[in-house]
């Protein structure tokens, strides 16, 4: 049965313009009383990478994928109007001078407000990441039938 | 009034919902939080986070750019 007090979010994107509204949204549902899951896949897991230190990896391709891409909520880039950097950059100074909050300081409120934190085994393999990339706070991961079970309790379940 | 006190004016959403959270989590059932705010989309947002959380919205006014809502706990 879907419980309109629970939340589950699948975050698939590593962008900037997808990691806030996943960030918003879960850090709000919690704050309004719901009990909030978001399961981070693919491009979703560099949102829970550490700022500091590169993705280990474990051969010469997962740890080329650090050289392209550090990820950590600090490194996210926008998924368009790039400008070679200079998108990113602008609208991370429009946020600032607008006072919006910092991924890093969402992500912190999300941990505050009981969000549970879920990688994807799959994709973490595959990237090379362990836990020891992943920020403090996340859980073990899992894989798709433990997502499948958690939106099939949901009453409200976004794919971002 | 008011039991407690939250200044969230000049912060963007999510935040001042957020910070209400957790400033309301702190006081006692039948007690006060007031907010004060500058975001205008606060305006929707504290009537439905009260809706969602059963904390009754008892005030709700505009002075200039500053919002006032006062939030009675459940």
């Amino acid at each position: 049965m879907s419980d309109p007090n629970k939340v589950t979010i699948i975050a698939c994107s590593g962008d900037l313009d997808k990691a806030y509204p996943i960030l918003i949204l879960a850090s709000t549902a919690a704050a309004s009383g719901k009990e909030v899951t978001i399961f981070f896949s693919f491009w979703g897991l560099f949102i829970i990478k550490k700022n500091d230190g590169k993705i280990i990896g474990k051969d010469w391709m997962t740890k080329m994928l650090s050289w392209m891409h550090r990820g950590g909520s600090e490194r996210l880039k926008l998924s368009q109007y790039r400008m070679g950097g200079m998108g990113t950059w602008m609208m991370n100074q429009v946020f600032r001078k607008n006072k919006v909050a910092k991924l890093s300081e969402l992500l912190e409120m999300c941990q505050d407000l009981g969000v549970r934190m879920i990688p994807c085994q799959m994709t973490m393999d595959a990237f090379g990441m362990t836990m020891d990339d992943l920020v403090a706070g996340v859980e073990q991961p899992v894989g798709a039938a433990t997502a499948l079970e958690y939106a099939s309790q949901a009453g409200i379940n976004w794919f971002i | 009034m008011a039991d407690l006190t939250l200044d969230a004016r000049n912060l963007q959403c999510p935040m001042p919902v957020v910070k209400a959270k957790k400033a309301i989590d702190t006081l006692q059932p039948g007690q006060v939080l007031e907010v004060l705010a500058t975001d205008p989309g606060s305006k929707a947002d504290f009537a439905a986070w009260s809706r969602s959380t059963g904390n009754e919205l008892i005030l709700a006014t505009q002075e200039g750019t500053v919002y006032r809502y006062n939030v009675r706990k459940r």
